[in-house]
């Protein structure tokens, strides 16, 4: 299976996309950690100072310790949120007061700063900052712990705002960059873009090497191209040289058998003879007609996907092909006339084709002509088109359709005595067909053929 | 009239000059364009007949040359090249007209009379016989101060009769002379063109006789 390798535009907007997402991530986590951390720096902070407090306020006396809780302490405490504050004083392992349970896991030495660490109570989490001093007990040295808990729920509140905060901030950073991601996608690859516009913009017969300026990393592909095109100009050059070479060493030497048929012709003395010389004389009529017409064809085929697309006067082209055509008629004492074609009469195609189409129409018409006819040629205008016409006093269609007469080697019924291949008349519907255009016989009124080749007008 | 023949193909060249003489034109063959040159050096001539590829050059290049020059022998190129791009180009380069290889000498004949018509007609082709003139240029026949126009088979046909007068042509002879190869026709298609061109000498010193079995002949009262 040839599967289609991924588009350079997707590949690089998902690797981009990939490293985008990465770099939110990481933002994301850390603005959340510096939050939290922060956040609980504060906590900390207040904790330790009503921790220090209570430490504080710890008397020795005669008998124990006296403690005075400063309230103030809790009120500091209280102020940051609603959470729930817990404490506990110890002496010797003993609790003198507050909650017994709270865990103080942290064996106290006497230090002035308070320690910090995190812990479960009443299934809450709490936080807890711890701090021993000792105080003299009847002239002991009596080391008493203070701890100080409050619970993490407005923390938490804070660590979830600054989570949602970090969340959106990647978020954005994330499709920023996938924007940025698109347009420098778009800038990398423009210079492809507009290579292969230019190529693609060239026209049928455009075989001049790509001058596009394009980037160093293009230079290969543009060079290559290049090199294919030197070989298909070659190719052609050679294919049409051939051709022509072809054409000419065939009509040659068949030039000579008709001229010698001619000369033998004219001193021939009896009936076989003649009726042998005319019909060599018919038959290299017949190859020589058959080689033309299946080059034109051959000609139109090849043609078809690569119009020459031009401006075609058909005025001028009608006024050439009267003239070339009149010692043609001449010679069966026809009249070629021309109408409808004083200005010029424009219309967009291949200039080749068209004339291709219109010769075989006129020498058709002049084949099937009776002698001393008129055969009119005219330029009528159709709405958006124009109508070429070619009309004969000949001997019409013999009853089949225009379109069986378009067919490829057919030819009609009434027309077995004039030499002809079969090929002109697919040749005009082909050229009409090319053009957007139309081809018809129709039987003439008082007899004869009208054959009407509508091309669109530029 | 007299051609220049330009073909470097001896076999063609041989035939076609062959066949021309048989009309009674007078033909010199050059089978290189140099030799063409020295032809053009030393005579003039009606109308050059010009192949497209020849050994020393080609023939475009030569009909290019000539007409760069000034020097205006009205041109035929004879090609074997059938494209419709060939023809556009040799027209556009000078030539007067053009023929396919194979091609028929009647018609060339006719393109022949038509190129020299629109020169102007400056050689004299007129002839005399039995107090009639014609011009085959004009396809007229002229007696006394009266002119009468000749169609085209009328105007062949005497051109044959008046080339031999009192040699008789058979009715074939003539029909394949009249009518393309391409057509078929019987032979007595030529009766209704005898009598038309006899209805035009009329009045003149010449006659269409008919030799009862063998065919017609022009003579002289």
């Amino acid at each position: 299976m040839n599967v289609a390798p991924m588009s350079l535009r997707r590949r690089l907007v998902l690797q981009l996309l990939g490293i985008a997402a990465v770099l939110a991530i990481l933002l994301y986590l850390t603005v959340r950690t510096v939050a939290n951390s922060a956040a609980e720096a504060t906590q900390d902070g207040v904790l330790g100072a009503a921790t220090l407090a209570i430490a504080e306020r710890l008397q020795g006396g005669e008998t124990g310790v006296s403690l005075d809780l400063p309230y103030e302490a809790f009120s500091i405490l209280g102020s940051i949120s609603d959470d729930r504050i817990f404490y506990r004083v110890d002496a010797n392992g003993e609790t003198l007061t507050g909650y017994a349970d709270l865990p103080m896991p942290f064996d106290p030495e006497a230090a002035v700063e308070p320690a910090f660490y995190s812990a479960t109570f009443r299934g809450a989490a709490v936080r807890i900052a711890a701090t021993s001093r000792t105080v003299l007990v009847n002239r002991q040295p009596l080391l008493v712990s203070v701890a100080v808990a409050q619970t993490r729920q407005g923390q938490e509140a804070i660590a979830q705002r600054t989570a949602n905060l970090a969340a959106a901030i990647g978020l954005g950073v994330f499709a920023f960059a996938a924007m940025l991601s698109m347009l420098t996608a778009g800038s990398v690859l423009g210079p492809i873009n507009r290579l292969a516009e230019a190529v693609g913009r060239r026209g049928p017969h455009d075989l001049r090497a790509v001058d596009h300026p394009s980037p160093q990393e293009l230079r290969p592909l543009v060079s290559s191209l290049n090199g294919f095109i030197a070989r298909l100009r070659g190719a052609l050059s050679r294919t049409e040289t051939f051709i022509a070479e072809a054409a000419h060493h065939i009509r040659t030497p068949l030039a000579t058998v008709r001229t010698r048929a001619e000369i033998a012709l004219r001193t021939s003395e009896t009936d076989a003879a003649r009726e042998t010389l005319r019909a060599v004389i018919r038959a290299v009529e017949e190859s020589s007609r058959s080689a033309t017409q299946l080059l034109d064809h051959a000609t139109v085929v090849y043609r078809s996907d690569r119009l020459a697309d031009g401006p075609v006067d058909l005025a001028k082209l009608l006024h050439g092909l009267t003239r070339f055509y009149g010692p043609t008629a001449e010679l069966r004492d026809l009249t070629l006339t021309l109408s409808g074609a004083d200005g010029p009469v424009m219309v967009q195609g291949d200039q080749l084709l068209v004339e291709s189409a219109l010769r075989n129409l006129i020498d058709n018409a002049i084949k099937y002509s009776p002698p001393e006819g008129e055969i009119e040629l005219g330029l009528e205008p159709r709405g958006d088109r124009v109508a070429i016409m070619v009309k004969d006093r000949g001997r019409g269609l013999g009853g089949r359709k225009s379109s069986d007469l378009t067919r490829r080697f057919a030819r009609g019924d009434n027309v077995g005595d004039v030499v002809g291949s079969g090929l002109g008349l697919t040749i005009v519907e082909e050229v009409a067909d090319i053009h957007g255009g139309a081809f018809e016989l129709t039987e003439r009124k008082g007899g004869g053929t009208c054959a009407e080749l509508l091309l669109p007008l530029r | 009239m007299r051609f220049l023949l330009v073909e470097d193909n001896a076999e063609l060249a041989r035939s076609v000059e062959e066949r021309l003489r048989l009309d009674g034109h007078a033909v010199d063959w050059a089978p290189s364009l140099a030799d063409a040159r020295d032809c053009l050096a030393g005579a003039t001539y009606d109308l050059i007949l010009l192949d497209i590829s020849l050994p020393d050059g080609d023939g475009r290049d030569f009909l290019k040359s000539e007409r760069r020059a000034g020097r205006d022998t009205p041109i035929i190129v004879m090609t074997a090249r059938a494209a419709v791009s060939d023809r556009v180009d040799v027209l556009d380069l000078g030539a007067d007209d053009y023929v396919t290889k194979p091609f028929d000498f009647a018609e060339l004949e006719a393109r022949c009379r038509a190129v020299l018509r629109r020169r102007g007609g400056a050689i004299q082709t007129v002839r005399s016989f039995a107090g009639l003139t014609f011009n085959p240029l004009t396809a007229t026949l002229c007696v006394g101060d009266e002119v009468r126009e000749l169609r085209n088979r009328e105007l062949r046909l005497m051109e044959i009769l008046l080339s031999a007068p009192d040699r008789i042509y058979s009715k074939a002879q003539l029909c394949d002379r009249l009518f393309s190869y391409a057509e078929a026709v019987t032979d007595n298609a030529i009766e209704v063109y005898v009598g038309r061109l006899r209805k035009k000498l009329e009045g003149t010193g010449a006659r269409i006789e008919t030799v009862r079995g063998i065919g017609y002949r022009l003579v002289a009262e």
